[in-house]
């Protein structure tokens, strides 16, 4: 287009819509938290289900939430909070332009959370082994109280639903490797990475919520 | 065909149909939702007409009561998730917007044109689900209806989720544009209405949207997996759905209207030639029936199961939200009060939308008092009710916008007496049809049967005709804009002398929007300082010459 002469000055990641990095910046973040509230009320919905649910049938779900492992729950939520820490530490080193220390705190972030989709996958697997499965499918018998397999319909919807948000947040720190790899950020411009990091923080912030409503129930 | 620099615009620069469909220009997609939502708007008339035709007798005419259902549901679902609730954001919004704020884009283009792909794509699935086996539960998906039905339910909620993130990304794209690219200097107060009318439909957009998101998965879920969250069988609650489908689908009338109020503050101050009266009181307005829009959900749900002190409340929360609608009436009849009223085509519609959004929005009042909801509950009354809101407020207001900002759009004219003739055409059609349906109701017809007692023979036949009217008003309308395209007369610059920021750009603009930089000199509705200066300038030439 024509007019692209007259921003030649511009620097390279710099849309021709906007007339300073700050305000490119800035936009990019208003519209990410902006992002992120509809994802809290997306789950805002399964917290709903959940304190109908539990306020229904306080005891079934009190001696559902038994047959939860703490242990391998309690081992995810501190290995999602580490990740937390090594995301934000990736995005601190690439604001001191050390662009190897970013990929290797990425990729350790990117362990994190293959580790917690793991333990969730034997978690899953044990449950389907027992038949503690949600609605129709669910055929254990372990449970006392009437309609046990409303628990698991909702453990099974949350955290199904979170994992998809760790799946979807593992690409996003995949392509974050790649563009850092491929010197798209400077101390200057990090835009993106910043951004994954504040997903990063809220998946690992609904995990810190969903942790105690469904393993901990007292 | 364009020689000379300035006929270069966004319509012919660049070229060839890759630069549309890969296209980031604001104005571009805007125009490519305008065309969608004809198709669609055109479908869910289509259907409408056949609901009409079916109810002008009490027997089988043409179709039979499963075929209706399907029919009734899908003109519902096409009108309102393909067609109203996108319309004035999406289409005009989009066009609009950026150049009001004198910017050169949304703040992301991008994820603007994914919005419009994702558009087109959750409307094939709805498409698709007409093809194969038409839903039949109505276009609220109400459970157990829907999770028993054996129609293709899940490909057409799918359908709706998948627009929903449409939805949300124009919602965020319009945020971070009002609140970050707005012209040096340009505050908040000084923004044109409209532009407040799309904050207030954005930050639903953003709010409710992911709540209808999230109650579709689990209505996929509970269809597909049996988890049971709905079924009461299995110790699930189908009302919990209808409370989280309305936390989504009373909002969302708001994020139909907001915009469509927001064109009539435009059309009225610009058509009254006068300043706009009470603007912070119609800003704030927006912003309150937004918000109280949040907290009326229950008054869906008078007569399911709902404690009466919910619902007390919830009728409290629906009147309160009257008062800010009342507002803005009042202020815009204050606004043509001793204004230079000029009765042209966009003007007749924002007349047309005062008349009969008045007459929804009352009568919506008394489907708000819970006595009166529970005899007039799914009659035909609900039914007039809310198409005198969306028909006779939203489609008035985006008519209104259309014709207004059609020059800006394309640089010429339609034929103003055809068009005239078409809105007159459209209201009386409008009104045989949808009066009709509130005496209908109040005498105790149900909404949603193909069938009905003979003493309702004669109105249902009324408002049949009356459709067919309206119709005709329709296809007058798509005539002579489809001849402006090609035969209409150039227009000026600035046809109806607004003061708003994207009249001072060329017609039709560049890619650019604007081709020098836009600056303010005056408020958007200052048309007393602006004529005032003008006066004054004329008395100097005056004294000079003298």
């Amino acid at each position: 287009m024509s007019h692209a002469d007259s921003h030649a000055a511009h620097p390279k990641h710099l849309a021709h819509h906007f007339s300073d990095s700050v305000q490119q910046a800035e936009s990019a973040k208003l519209g990410m938290w902006i992002f992120l509230l509809t994802e809290i009320l997306l789950f805002g919905g399964l917290f709903c289900a959940y304190a109908v649910f539990r306020a229904w049938n306080h005891e079934m779900f009190y001696s559902a939430h038994k047959f939860l492992d703490v242990t391998l729950g309690s081992i995810n939520t501190v290995v999602l909070i580490t990740s937390s820490v090594t995301m934000a530490l990736s995005i601190h080193a690439m604001q001191l332009g050390k662009k190897k220390q970013t990929l290797i705190l990425l990729a350790v972030t990117l362990l994190l959370a293959a580790i917690f989709l793991v333990v969730k996958y034997f978690e899953y697997s044990h449950k389907f082994h027992l038949g503690q499965l949600p609605g129709k499918y669910y055929t254990f018998t372990g449970v006392p109280g009437d309609n046990p397999h409303i628990f698991f319909s909702v453990y099974f919807a949350m955290t199904g639903l979170h994992g998809l948000h760790v799946l979807g947040g593992m690409g996003a720190i995949i392509w974050m490797m790649v563009r850092t790899a491929k010197n798209s950020f400077s101390p200057e411009y990090y835009t993106p990475l910043e951004l994954t990091g504040l997903y990063w923080h809220l998946v690992d912030l609904i995990w810190i919520f969903l942790f105690p409503l469904l393993y901990l129930i007292g | 065909m364009y020689d000379n620099e300035s006929e270069r615009n966004y319509l012919n620069t660049p070229r060839g149909w890759k630069s549309w469909l890969f296209t980031l220009d604001h104005k571009r997609i805007g125009l490519m939702y305008l065309i969608a939502m004809a198709a669609a708007f055109l479908l869910g008339g289509i259907l409408a007409t056949l609901v009409r035709l079916e109810l002008l007798t009490p027997g089988r005419d043409i179709m039979g009561a499963e075929t209706y259902n399907q029919i009734f549901t899908l003109h519902g679902a096409v009108m309102i998730f393909l067609f109203i609730i996108p319309s004035i954001p999406a289409a005009l919004g989009n066009f609009i917007l950026p150049q009001m704020l004198g910017a050169k884009d949304v703040a992301f283009p991008r994820l603007n044109l994914a919005s419009w792909y994702i558009y087109v794509l959750g409307s094939l699935f709805a498409v698709y689900s007409i093809w194969t086996s038409a839903i039949d539960t109505g276009w609220t998906f109400y459970t157990p209806y829907s999770t028993d039905s054996t129609k293709s339910v899940i490909s057409m909620t799918l359908g709706v989720f998948i627009l929903g993130f449409s939805s949300i990304f124009t919602g965020m794209n319009f945020i971070v544009t009002i609140h970050k690219l707005r012209l040096p200097g340009q505050k908040w107060f000084e923004l044109p209405l409209f532009v407040w009318g799309l904050y207030a439909t954005a930050i639903i957009q953003v709010l409710a949207t992911p709540v209808l998101s999230i109650t579709l998965v689990l209505l996929i879920i509970e269809k597909a997996g049996g988890v049971g969250i709905f079924d009461p069988a299995m110790g699930g609650d189908p009302v919990l759905f209808q409370h989280f489908f309305w936390f989504y689908s009373h909002p969302a009338v708001y994020i139909m209207i907001l915009p469509g109020m927001g064109i009539i503050s435009e059309v009225i101050s610009v058509f009254s030639r006068k300043k706009i009266f009470g603007y912070k009181a119609i800003a704030f307005s927006s912003i309150a029936i937004a918000f109280i829009g949040f907290l009326v959900w229950g008054h869906h749900m008078f007569v399911s199961t709902q404690s009466s002190l919910a619902a007390v409340i919830f009728s409290f929360l629906t009147f309160m939200n009257a008062i800010p609608s009342g507002v803005k009436i009042f202020n815009w009849m204050a606004t043509m009060y001793k204004g230079h009223i000029k009765l042209e085509t966009p003007m007749l519609y924002a007349f047309s939308f005062l008349f009969l959004f008045t007459i929804g929005g009352l009568t919506g009042i008394f489907l708000g008092v819970i006595a009166t909801d529970i005899h007039l509950h799914d009659t035909y009354f609900v039914v007039a009710h809310f198409h005198y809101v969306m028909v006779g407020g939203t489609v008035m207001a985006f008519l209104a916008g259309i014709h207004y900002w059609w020059p800006k759009m394309f640089g010429k004219m339609y034929n103003e007496f055809w068009a005239r003739i078409a809105c007159l055409i459209i209201f009386i059609g409008f009104n045989f049809t949808f009066f009709t349906q509130f005496i209908l109701g109040t005498k105790g017809m149900p909404r949603r049967y193909y069938t009905y007692l003979d003493q309702y023979q004669p109105l249902h036949a009324f408002s049949s005709v009356g459709s067919w009217i309206l119709g005709l008003g329709f296809i007058i309308m798509a005539v002579y804009l489809i001849h402006s395209l090609f035969k209409g007369e150039k227009a000026g610059r600035n046809p109806w002398g607004a003061l708003t920021l994207e009249w001072t750009s060329p017609i039709p603009p560049p890619p650019e929007n604007f081709d020098k930089d836009p600056v303010l000199n005056h408020g958007p509705y200052d048309y007393d300082k602006v004529v005032m200066e003008r006066d004054i300038d004329k008395v100097k030439m005056g004294s000079v010459s003298r």
